[in-house]
């Protein structure tokens, strides 16, 4: 048995860093975008702390659905409960796959969520009453993160090995 | 669940009755006054702007005089004191504490004038400061600053750029003014910016040397003291330690008026009163002994304003509202239906000629919400946590109140989707009979485990969709309906109904539909044909319908085909319910990860405490972010996929003239 055959385990491992990874880094950028907003906002009117601090925390669920798509492979593959299943380099490959839909739009619609959030963190700063719909413009961007999610988290979980 | 029924009522008194009619309107707060009457020779408008200013100005001091005490004394504060609402005040208290308002008054301005003196003091001591930095470079000369000459000789005091030694300084006259000789000079410091020194010479020369040692960028210093430096830091010093006794004595003058906060409340809450009544006075026509206000009243209530006025000679007129006319809005909803309010109000209030859907936003909204964060643990807190806050806190602001009254319902619909699904903060009973007690007791799902079959409750998720638009598409028909639009309710909701079903029925017995649930659904052919048929009909009745106003065929067949288009909108629309499956995973999926992480220091007491830990943290915030977008996916499911097909907003807010208090609420004997 070569070396190659016993890959199997390690592109589904490196599917899961994946979906955490580039997940996990959209988040962070779209966090960071929004915080910068955030405390200009707060440097101006500290009250509107908690309004502002909501807003920057929305561009932080792709993490969170990053995280939940390599969990499930991880215990797919039985790298959690310590004892590893033997994986195939097709199935391998297939977990791989199965994780770029989150991995991918995670990191993009996490930086345009970001970006949204600061922009709607200005309307917070003018109109403070309108703050209902000002959460909803970086909830449209999310749509398309669950999408992602929904079908990285089918395929994952729909792999039986 | 209704939008209440607005009347106009005018009012004609008499003037001497004017302060206590329209004192008694603002109490009752049940009247949106308007502009009244075109405008009549016989009437005059008053002109209250300047008391209106001055009512304003005096509530802005109050205010200010508020604030200052906040920042000087600042109020033990309990955690939750946002919630506590308006302090109550008797009518009686008001009256009483608006008898001392002169004295009031002056104790507001003479705060104001105390921070004003802390502010002045504080800038007098930073100059004060500054000059004592100035004089730290000449601190070692022993001469006072000012001494410009002695009988023979001109003494020149100052500074020059960069470290300059007497050397250089003899250097550059020598060089220049050759024919100066007696001169003595001393550097007082030498810094690496600049050096202080002073220059004897005799008087003659003094006009020579100076201008010579200016060529070389020497100045004389900005500020000179007829003393020696060290006496003058002494002075100064002295002065700054004065100002700041006096800046702690102003401080704690303002903190001993720190008691007169209740006061001062009442007094901004009073002249607030006031300046609203004088604006409203303002707009009111006058003759010369009456006067008349006029303006929307809900239907119902319109009898407890008369009854309030009955006393006094008035001539009270209640009309319908003209057909064209916009009314403003008001909701009335029962208990349940009007904590969703808020929600709806964010969106916009129903227009004219909308029903207020509040009802059902509320009910689907409560059970949308459950679904998404689906965990019987965090449904638990939520509904005790708002319940207690609502217990506790009765008198809490109307929105506030509302909100948690919506947040008490839709914890206890997650409760409910959490037992229906089985999470009670995640798998916990699993993990923590496994690491603890060393078997694996389960809490078993009512009805399933999303995890386990996510399939299954995704088909459910877009079901609950297809109703929850179904619904929405319906309301709409009804207002044709209602409205006696049939031909609109025929074309516009009837065809589509028949396409939207007959499309599902099409799909259901479908090999795709067949791989997603794994299972075979078999109509009998009688369904599938008239599946196909209403599909047909459908399709074919809004092809040629849809654009019914128009008398070009052409035109009108290409409108229906873009309605037909309309059929992908409702494809992504049902999708996009696909989230309720997404956020429902998310909560249970990053529970579990909590929990193993919990779990991973084994058995045992430290491992027992750990888990605590690392259980109360992870779970809080894994609890708060899944709340925060359960929250904005609910509203975004209500706002864009709900209301899209049927709901406008755009109405105005009912506006009443009432007492708008900001920190009390008069408890009125009516």
């Amino acid at each position: 048995m070569s070396l190659f055959e016993q890959m199997g385990i390690v592109y589904a491992l490196l599917g899961a860093a994946i979906a955490v990874l580039l997940a996990g880094a959209g988040s962070a950028l779209g966090v960071g975008i929004a915080g910068q907003a955030a405390a200009g906002v707060v440097s101006e009117d500290p009250s509107k702390f908690a309004k502002v601090l909501v807003l920057q925390l929305l561009p932080g669920t792709q993490g969170l659905y990053g995280l939940l798509v390599g969990f499930i492979a991880l215990s797919n593959i039985g790298i959690l409960s310590g004892k590893p299943v033997d994986v195939s380099v097709q199935n391998g490959l297939l977990i791989l796959a199965a994780c770029l839909p989150i991995g991918i739009v995670g990191l993009i619609s996490g930086r345009a969520q970001g970006k949204t959030a600061a922009a709607c963190i200005g309307i917070v700063a003018k109109k403070p009453d309108q703050f209902v719909k000002a959460m909803l413009f970086p909830a449209m961007v999310e749509t398309y993160a669950i999408l992602a999610l929904l079908i990285s988290f089918l395929a994952v979980s729909g792999i039986k090995l | 669940m209704a939008v209440l029924q607005m009347q106009r009522v005018s009012i004609c008194a008499m003037k001497k009755n004017r302060k206590a009619v329209l004192e008694r309107v603002q109490a009752l707060g049940l009247m949106e006054v308007g502009d009244i009457l075109e405008d009549d020779a016989g009437f005059a408008h008053m002109d209250t702007a300047n008391a209106r200013i001055s009512f304003e100005k005096a509530a802005a001091q109050a205010d200010r005089a508020l604030e200052l005490l906040d920042s000087y004394a600042p109020e033990k504060k309990s955690l939750f004191a946002s919630l506590e609402g308006k302090t109550l005040v008797d009518a009686e208290v008001m009256r009483e504490a608006a008898s001392r308002k002169e004295a009031l008054q002056r104790t507001a301005t003479k705060i104001q004038a105390l921070d004003k003196q802390i502010a002045e003091k504080k800038a007098e001591i930073v100059k004060l400061e500054n000059s004592i930095e100035s004089l730290v470079p000449w601190m070692s000369l022993d001469i006072p600053m000012n001494l410009a000459k002695t009988k023979t000789t001109a003494v020149i005091l100052g500074t020059m750029p960069g470290a300059v030694a007497a050397e250089d300084v003899y250097r550059m006259l020598a060089e220049a003014a050759p024919d100066v000789d007696k001169v003595d000079v001393s550097v007082v410091s030498a810094g690496k910016d600049q050096s202080c020194m002073v220059v004897c010479c005799m008087g003659r020369d003094a006009e020579g040397v100076e201008n010579v040692l200016r060529a070389h960028g020497f100045a004389r210093p900005s500020q000179v003291w007829p003393k020696t430096p060290a006496e003058v830091k002494e002075d100064l010093s002295a002065e700054i330690a004065k100002h700041t006794d006096e800046m702690e004595a102003a401080r704690s003058e303002i903190v001993s008026l720190a008691d007169n906060r209740g006061d001062l409340r009442i007094l901004a809450d009073y002249y607030r009163v006031r300046a609203d009544k004088y604006q409203v006075l303002g707009t009111l026509p006058q003759s010369e002994r009456t006067f008349f206000i006029s303006g929307y009243v809900p239907t119902r209530q319109v009898g407890r304003l008369e009854k309030a006025l009955k006393d006094y000679d008035c001539v009270i007129d209640v009309e319908e509202l003209k057909e064209d006319e916009e009314a403003p809005v008001l909701l009335q909803n029962n208990k349940f239906a009007s904590s969703g309010e808020g929600i709806l109000e964010s969106f916009g209030l129903p227009h004219k000629g909308e029903i207020d859907p509040t009802m059902l936003m509320t009910v689907f909204y409560v059970f949308l919400f459950g679904m998404m964060l689906s965990d019987a643990a965090y449904g638990a807190i939520m509904a005790v946590a708002c319940g207690w806050a609502l217990l506790k806190f009765p008198r809490m602001g109307e929105g506030m109140k509302k909100s948690l009254q919506l947040f008490f319902w839709c914890g206890l619909s997650t409760l409910v989707w959490g037992v229906l699904f089985g999470g009670y903060f995640g798998d916990v009973v699993n993990v923590v009979s496994r690491t603890f007690f060393g078997h694996e007791v389960g809490a078993p799902a009512l009805w399933f485990a999303p995890l386990d079959d996510p399939m299954r409750l995704l088909v459910y998720s877009l079901a609950i969709g297809v109703v929850h638009l179904f619904v929405g598409f319906g309301i709409k028909g009804y207002l044709s309906l209602r409205d006696k639009k049939y031909m609109d309710f025929l074309c516009d909701t009837v065809l589509w109904y028949l396409l939207l079903v007959g499309l599902l029925l099409m799909l259901i017995p479908s090999s795709i539909f067949a791989s997603i649930i794994q299972m075979t659904i078999v109509f009998p052919p009688v369904l599938n044909f008239l599946a196909k048929a209403m599909a047909i009909v459908g399709a074919v009745g809004i092809l040629l319908m849809s654009g019914r106003a128009n008398k070009n065929f052409a035109l009108r067949i290409a409108l229906g085909a873009y309605d037909l288009y309309n059929i992908s909108g409702w494809l992504s629309d049902v999708l996009s319910y696909s989230r309720l499956l997404a956020l429902g995973l998310a909560t249970g999926v990053i529970a579990q990860v909590i929990n193993q992480m919990a779990s991973m220091f084994g058995g045992g007491v430290v491992g027992a405490i750990l888990f605590a830990v690392i259980f109360v943290i992870g779970h809080a915030l894994n609890m708060a972010i899944n709340m925060l977008g359960a929250y904005v996916h609910t509203n975004r499911l209500q706002y864009v996929e709900f209301f899209g097909k049927f709901y406008e907003g755009g109405g105005r807010a009912f506006a009443p003239f009432k007492e708008n208090t900001k920190y009390t609420s008069i408890k009125e004997e009516l």
